[in-house]
């Protein structure tokens, strides 16, 4: 394929993903005004959330071993799409615990927070997410140059671990899911770390 | 009699306005739009009931409607997802029904169902129930007093524990099939006088209806001063027995999910908070009370027990 087509495929993709992003989100907001979300509508929001979050930041984390494996240079910058739709659903899963969960009660908030792994995995997570996004643009790419900029970007790994074992403390006894998650993560950090190694260090951008 | 809830059986929702609540989820929906789009804070009072000003004065105990208590129900046979159980529960075989009572017994005793409605006057127990993952409803029963069956199988005085059995119908309960790491049948266990506790109840309708299956049909235990995974369901056998039985969850995870598993805000789920609770229907959280509210009731029956060592 010519980098011409390659980057009309880009093109082509980003938009797909910008549209099919916010369809969980629509779908949510149907459910909620049709008062068909379940009889605990808040855990339904929390749930959809947090699995949305936590799919797209998968998604972005299996962009550059797609790359690695395949030599798919379109698939590689839709990374940061994906991070950013992971960070939105994450601050839309943290809006629903802080606000319409515990309705800005702060005393038991700390309470989960501090006395519960989860809380505090699932915070981490959420405050390592926070400024990759707000470093996504290209001026904070030349502010912090490509060094600092992807050591940061690189903490993205860790928000996953913290976002899995979030997920998997929460669980009551059926870990099906959570461990697909972990497994699909292994993988994807296995992929990585061999393909860098062969292809010499530093020839890419992590 | 049980002044602990502070509603009448008079006071119940007609029939009518019960299936056609939670109008105020739909009046809602306009906020949580601009809250998902916006993040705007304003607009938090509007749609949150004014509470007492006092935390430690509880909130007035509303039922919860016939339809979330019929639709959000916990029965891993059927499924792991609540909303999904009354779907899958729906064509599940509840007549005919026996339950085999034996054991430590000076007559044991099979009962059909006919016989238990014939024998036992139903009444109705409005009930909070507490569910283990933090959620909680109010729900009228009818039923009956477990002491009034265990008092006709006149239990020995070496029986010390009662353990229920729900039924094992694998064809029917399809998700059995997929859990092999749960030892169903499922199973649990009161020491008898926990059993013969005059709230503990034997229940086989809700609202004046017909136990549905997703609920426990035809016939459950109802404990409200435990969590909810402690009130079987479908019950087949009751057996009087001398040493503490084996349960369930308690065999899942035993650091997790106690015998008594009586229901305590002091005492935290290993993974998550057990100080508060959503009232489903709601959309504040409520502190949870210890037993449930029932203290006055039950609390007698664990005197001299450490309630943090023996969960």
């Amino acid at each position: 394929m010519s980098e011409k087509h390659q980057f009309h495929l880009y093109t082509l993709l980003r938009g797909v993903v910008h549209f099919m992003a916010w369809l969980p989100l629509l779908w949510m907001i149907l459910g909620w005004v049709q008062n068909d979300l379940g009889a605990d509508p808040i855990r339904a929001i929390m749930l959809r959330t947090g699995k949305t979050a936590l799919i797209f930041l998968w998604f972005s984390l299996s962009c550059t071993p797609l790359f690695l494996l395949f030599g798919w240079t379109w698939v590689r910058p839709l990374r940061r799409e994906f991070g950013l739709y992971s960070f939105f659903y994450a601050s839309l899963h943290v809006l629903n615990f802080l606000w319409l969960d515990y309705g800005w009660d702060t005393t038991i908030i700390f309470e989960d927070m501090f006395q519960k792994p989860y809380a505090l995995f699932g915070a981490a997570s959420f405050f390592i997410l926070l400024p990759m996004a707000i470093t996504s643009w290209k001026w904070a790419f030349s502010a912090l140059g490509p060094f600092r900029w992807k050591r940061l970007h690189q903490f993205g790994y860790l928000a996953a671990i913290l976002a899995a074992a979030h997920y998997i403390l929460l669980v009551k006894q059926a870990y099906a899911q959570p461990v697909l998650f972990i497994a699909v993560l292994i993988l994807l950090f296995v992929v990585r770390f061999f393909l860098q190694k062969r292809n010499g260090r530093g020839a890419h951008h992590v | 009699m049980y002044k602990s809830i502070p509603i009448k059986p008079s006071e119940i929702t007609p029939k009518s306005l019960y299936l056609s609540r939670r109008d105020f989820i739909k009046s809602a929906g306009v906020l949580a739009g601009s809250m998902v789009l916006a993040a705007c804070a304003s607009g938090v009072d509007e749609i949150q009931p004014v509470e007492p000003a006092s935390t430690e004065e509880a909130a007035p105990d509303d039922l919860t409607s016939y339809k979330d208590i019929t639709t959000y129900n916990n029965y891993y046979e059927f499924s792991l997802e609540k909303t999904e159980v009354a779907t899958l529960a729906k064509d599940f075989t509840t007549s005919p029904w026996t339950v085999e009572v034996y054991g430590l017994v000076n007559k044991p005793q099979t009962f059909g169902m006919e016989d238990i409605l014939k024998l036992f006057p139903q009444e109705e127990r409005i009930y909070r129930m507490r569910c283990v993952e933090a959620w909680s409803m109010v729900i009228p029963w009818n039923g009956f007093p477990l002491a009034s069956l265990l008092n006709i199988v006149e239990p020995t005085s070496s029986a010390k524990f009662v353990r229920f059995e729900t039924v094992y119908r694998p064809e029917e309960m399809k998700a059995i099939n997929s859990l092999n790491e749960y030892p169903f049948p499922y199973q649990e266990g009161l020491r008898l006088d926990e059993a013969m506790n005059e709230l503990t109840l034997l229940a086989t309708g809700l609202y004046g209806e017909t136990m549905l299956p997703q609920n426990g049909a035809p016939i459950r235990l109802v404990v409200p001063w435990k969590y909810g995974f402690k009130s079987i369901k479908s019950i087949v056998k009751i057996e009087l027995i001398a040493e503490q039985p084996a349960t369930l969850w308690n065999t899942v995870s035993p650091r997790e999910y106690g015998f008594y598993a009586n229901v305590n805000p002091k005492v935290q789920h290993p993974r998550w908070s057990q100080v508060t609770e959503r009232r489903i229907g709601e959309m504040k959280r409520r502190k949870t009370l210890m037993f449930n509210g029932y203290a006055e009731q039950v609390a007698h029956l664990y005197e001299g027990m450490d309630l943090t060592v023996d969960i």
